[in-house]
């Protein structure tokens, strides 16, 4: 593994080339807006070209129509950094170590270990930014503005996470588990992405450290050789590049915990979190059911259209998606979408459904998921300070000529 | 420019070649901003926000990225990045 220091002296002799802070000096060309900012596009090494949020750290976003396929490709799927110092992780170098003061046994793992001494599972399981279409909130939300693509659907192999805990002694008083990786920030003074979970999510079986996305090894941007994978929340605790994790007897009260990633408690489901809630405040934690149209776009014209099938995908915490219904006319009427293979809870279902105008005009599209346990989409988004949880109803309007 | 020579090399270790292409107004105060400002994020973290923030927005941004964030500005560039902030990308 890279550390700081030999990150310093690897890329001190690199400053001269890139010239420094010039390269950021220039002037003349006007500011990106908001909605120009969105529409940026780019790649990173190994990845197709994305949605740019922003360059260092990196934020990239998937463009909607990659959502057709039922995984979404590794070279296609998004990336969020919170800091920007990103070190390429060496497989020999890799440590995973376990410690904090409810484990009597300090452990340490080499991937071989992990991969060889545990057994692997397999799941289908939805990564969902927190934050995606934060953009879309009015008034605006100050944060990242992501449209629809903080998000993908993959197939994750590795190994469970409580099997690996398993070994460490976990005491009595355990309360939660801190998770780090490998990325910091760029000053000693910048507070490292750590997270943690109550020791129950920590301990369910479905809780992974993953090292294998879609049949291949993590890319480098979506956590290189080693995450977690906690199916039904929120991706802000999908640590990447995982290096430690903690057993502790006390709420772990870093700055990603006690002041980010936070929402209302009056306004949202029970998070499952007690020991990091507030009297007014809870951590984000279980996605909520949400649906998306993938295959029309707000303002699409076509013409001579006498069947059009409209796609999507529809997703919750994993309680399992119920129905899709249509509608064609603004939500007057809805019409039940044919759901396509179930590929597990976690997954997210595509749904189709088939659309045949009777005559020429504009149709306001909208699409509305429900899970098992009966809940349904808001029409608006529930309105909170940092912009999360945005799953009100989508709609767009087509013009058939 | 007051910026150590270590941070620096943090900077250029971490940009991205897409970076060089976002350039922020001309205007006074520009200097403090890019100087601390761009040691730890790409400047499109500005524009991005340029319709979202007002002087207020900006105010407790930047105040953010001193107390939670540990960027080491002093008080008076604050009072400069701010007043540029809010200047030329508030809402």
């Amino acid at each position: 593994m890279v550390d700081r220091r030999d990150f310093i002296k690897k890329t001190a002799s690199s400053l001269a080339a890139l010239g420094g802070l010039a390269l950021l000096q220039r002037s003349g060309l006007a500011a990106a807006t908001r909605a120009e900012a969105s529409t940026i596009v780019d790649a990173l090494s190994g990845k197709e070209a994305l949605i740019k949020q922003t360059s260092r750290p990196p934020n990239y976003e998937t463009p909607t129509h990659y959502f057709d396929a039922p995984f979404t490709p590794n070279n296609q799927f998004f990336v969020r950094y919170h800091n920007a110092v990103i070190p390429e992780v060496k497989i020999g170098d890799w440590r995973l170590r376990i410690g904090g003061d409810a484990a009597r046994t300090p452990l340490e793992f080499s991937l071989d270990q992990l991969r060889k001494d545990f057994e692997q599972v397999e799941i289908a399981a939805l990564c969902l930014c927190s934050g995606n279409r934060r953009g879309l909130f009015e008034p605006p939300v100050p944060g990242l503005q992501w449209g629809f693509g903080a998000m993908g659907n993959a197939l994750w192999r590795g190994v469970r996470l409580k099997d690996v805990l398993a070994g460490a002694g976990i005491d009595k008083s355990a309360l939660e588990v801190s998770l780090a990786g490998a990325d910091s920030g760029v000053l000693p003074t910048t507070p490292n992405f750590v997270k943690s979970l109550p020791l129950a999510k920590a301990l369910d079986e479905n809780t992974l450290i993953a090292f294998e996305m879609n049949g291949e090894p993590l890319p480098h941007w979506n956590g290189f050789p080693a995450r977690l994978i906690i199916p039904g929340w929120t991706a802000t605790y999908w640590i990447k590049h995982l290096t430690a994790l903690n057993v502790l007897s006390k709420p772990f009260d870093g700055y990603w915990m006690k002041t980010a990633y936070r929402i209302p408690k009056d306004r949202f489901p029970s998070g499952q979190f007690s020991s990091q809630e507030t009297e007014t405040a809870m951590p984000i934690t279980e996605i909520l059911v949400n649906s998306l149209i993938t295959n029309l776009a707000d303002g699409q014209a076509m013409t001579n259209a006498k069947s059009i099938e409209i796609k999507g995908v529809a997703w919750d915490c994993g309680d399992g998606i119920a129905r899709v219904e249509v509608s064609t006319d603004g939500g007057v009427n809805w019409h039940q979408a044919a759901l396509k293979q179930d590929y597990g809870r976690f997954s997210w279902r595509q749904w189709r459904w088939v659309f045949e105008p009777k005559h020429p005009g504009q149709y306001r599209i909208m699409a509305r998921a429900t899970s098992h346990s009966g809940v349904s989409q808001p029409l608006e988004p529930i309105p909170n300070p940092s912009g999360y949880h945005h799953n009100a109803v989508q709609k767009i309007t087509i013009h058939l000529a | 420019m007051r910026m150590p020579i270590l941070l620096l090399s943090f900077f250029a270790a971490t940009a991205t070649a897409g970076e060089g292409q976002v350039f922020l107004k001309d205007r006074p105060g520009k200097n403090q901003v890019v100087a601390q400002c761009a040691m730890c994020h790409s400047l499109d973290y500005i524009t991005a926000h340029a319709t979202i923030l007002d002087r207020a927005g900006w105010e407790k941004t930047v105040g953010k990225m001193i107390n939670s964030m540990g960027a080491p500005i002093d008080d008076a560039d604050k009072r400069v990045i701010i007043n540029y902030l809010a200047q030329n990308y508030g809402k």
